[in-house]
């Protein structure tokens, strides 16, 4: 068998991540394999989200290398990043909240548009075919997500679960090679949650996105991803396939301690409580 | 027509004229809040020194005034570049008021520098828009005043639009609404916030030439770019349109009261007169006339 990582699309390796006294990343190693449903899982400040944050440009590791398809993109800026062919979206939704949804998916072909201030003026057809392409492959998503009936909308208004759909709308307008997704289901209803499972799970297979997931709920988690990492305090503690990582010793006492953990703090808490 | 009225007219005709002149600069205002969320004090500055290098460039070197106007604005887009570079971008995520501190500093320096160089003497601007009065009927129309309207309003107009369509101009408004995202989407941050003091060096440097043909150069010119601050509120901080109505409004407050106040209250009025129309138009409308509420999320 080949080992992982030789083929890989997309690894990060040795990431070390340091913010004054916290450690975010310590030493941490993932390979990601194109066309498959990486997910990665772990309890909360695990080091999930500076994970991403280090591969999209917002952080900057003080030490280890990020590669893409054999390139090196170590402390490339985000916006380097994403021309690239990396989009994501974000834990706590970060849309253009005053501007349509049509709006925010038109931002996402930024990278598709060339040129500068003169382009539409000198170069107008040019400048013609271009828009006409963007609007086609915006139309197509919007179709895809079913959310024709907002897209006129401001996103700022509108519900919670909408705009997590929209903010996943604006990553595949980019077109991506690779898309990363920071809890795309946090907070979600049940069948706002399947709803989503089945747009990635589409985007994965039908549009061949390589796609790197992080999620809380471990059923969907579970169905969905082909292959998954866990990280605990900054530490790539498993990984494996789901039902690797689910019977894995390591993994059940991270996640049993974060529990005994929070009753210990509970106990504490109650303990400390005056009565009156 | 009775005199009274003629007199109404006449003031009127100067503050649109002006407040188009300031509209421009608090376009410049603006842009830098909107896109880098810094409120520059020193706009006023940027707009003295382009007045006086295009004063030096035609009355002292004797250049001619087209190529006058192409060295200074290539000079002001230079300007724009430098600021950004060296005094705001090593301050990106400081406090807001850091950074505000760093535009007054901004301000003192492109002040001293300016007199240093020029003194503080009033100079009479040369002439480089028409002198001449239009007769419409029984108004006289001073032709500066108009050009110097259409030249603001056309810049304003003209920015208006390139926020709107061009490819720049949408990833300005993106970097205003959200500034992760938009890097997340590919766009060039920094080259937004560069491009921003840019544009607001231009058009201060162009309000700067045309005030000062109007009113002549001197070291007060700075003052009146301040006025960019009250016309920019009252048209809410992040409106261009906002700050297209409230420059003419400023400019009309102004000229009224000077024309109406100014004798009987003893001078002074036009001044204060902007500021007392800021003030109550935030307690009507906290976020100026076309600003958008912000909401907070917690
Ligand atoms: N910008 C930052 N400044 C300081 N500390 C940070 C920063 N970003 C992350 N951290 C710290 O790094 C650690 C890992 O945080 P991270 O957000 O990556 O965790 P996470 O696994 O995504 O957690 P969650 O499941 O709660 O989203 C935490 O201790 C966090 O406080
Ligand atoms: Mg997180």
């Amino acid at each position: 068998m080949l080992a992982r990582g030789m083929s890989a699309q997309f690894s990060a390796a040795d990431l070390h991540l340091r913010f004054g006294g916290v450690v975010a990343l310590a030493g941490v190693s993932i390979d990601v394999e194109r066309g498959e449903i990486f997910a990665i899982i772990g309890p909360n400040g695990a080091g999930k989200t500076s994970l991403l944050n280090a591969v999209s440009g917002l952080y900057r590791p003080q030490r280890g290398r990020i590669t893409l398809e054999g390139r090196d993109i170590t402390g490339l800026a985000p916006y380097r990043v994403a021309k690239l062919g990396v989009a994501r979206s974000f834990q706590n939704i970060e849309l253009f909240a005053g501007m349509s949804v049509l709006d925010n998916l038109m931002l996402g072909r930024h990278v598709h548009m060339r040129g500068g201030v003169l382009d539409g003026a000198v170069y107008w057809g040019r400048a013609r075919a271009e828009e006409v392409r963007n609007r086609e492959v915006v139309e197509d998503i919007i179709d895809f997500l079913e959310i024709e009936h907002i897209r006129k909308h401001v996103v700022g208004t509108l519900p919670y679960g909408l705009q997590k759909r929209v903010e996943l709308g604006r990553a595949l307008a980019v077109e991506p090679r690779l898309l990363l997704l920071d809890e795309p289901m946090a907070g979600m209803n049940l069948e706002e949650k399947e709803d989503m499972a089945r747009f990635v799970l589409d985007i994965n297979e039908e549009r061949g996105v390589t796609v790197v997931l992080i999620e809380h709920d471990m059923g969907v988690v579970m169905d969905i991803s082909s292959h998954v990492a866990v990280l605990d305090f900054g530490k790539k503690i498993a990984q494996g396939t789901p039902d690797e990582v689910r019977a894995d010793p390591n993994v059940i006492k991270a996640y049993l301690g974060e529990e005994s953990e929070a009753i210990r703090a509970a106990e504490r808490a109650i303990a400390a409580e005056p009565v009156a | 027509m009775s005199p009274d009225l003629t007199l109404v007219l006449q003031l009127l005709i100067g503050g649109v004229a002006i407040g188009g002149v300031y509209a421009l600069i608090a376009l410049g205002f603006v842009l830098i809040y909107k896109a880098t969320d810094v409120l520059n004090l020193a706009q006023g500055e940027m707009l003295l020194l382009g007045a006086y290098v295009s004063y030096g460039l035609i009355a002292q070197i004797g250049l001619p005034v087209p190529v006058a106007f192409l060295i200074t604005l290539a000079f002001s887009i230079v300007l724009g570049i430098t600021i950004e570079r060296v005094a705001l971008r090593p301050l990106i995520g400081e406090p807001a008021i850091s950074v505000i501190m760093v535009t007054i500093g901004l301000a003192i320096l492109l002040r001293s520098i300016v007199i240093g160089i020029w003194g503080t003497e009033y100079r009479v601007y040369p002439d480089v828009l028409p002198k001449e009065s239009a007769q419409i009927g029984p108004l006289s129309v001073s032709l500066e005043f108009l050009w110097s309207f259409g030249i603001a309003m056309a810049l304003v107009a003209l920015f208006a639009l390139a926020f709107r369509y061009t490819r720049v101009g949408i990833a300005m408004r993106a970097v205003a609404d959200d500034q992760q995202a938009a890097l997340s989407m590919g766009i060039n941050v920094r080259f937004v916030f560069a491009t921003s003091w840019v544009i607001a060096a231009i058009v201060s440097s162009i309000g700067g030439i045309l005030l000062a043909s109007i009113q002549g150069t001197g070291i007060l010119l700075a003052t009146l770019g301040l006025k960019a601050l009250p016309v920019a509120i009252v048209g809410g901080l992040d409106s261009i349109i906002g700050a297209a109505v409230g420059g003419v409004i400023v400019g009309v407050l102004e000229t009224l009261s000077a024309g109406y106040l100014d004798v009987p209250l003893g001078g002074g009025v036009r001044d204060v007169a902007p500021f007392v129309f800021l003030v109550l138009i935030l307690l009507v409308k906290p976020y100026g006339l076309f600003g958008k509420e912000r909401i907070e999320r917690v």
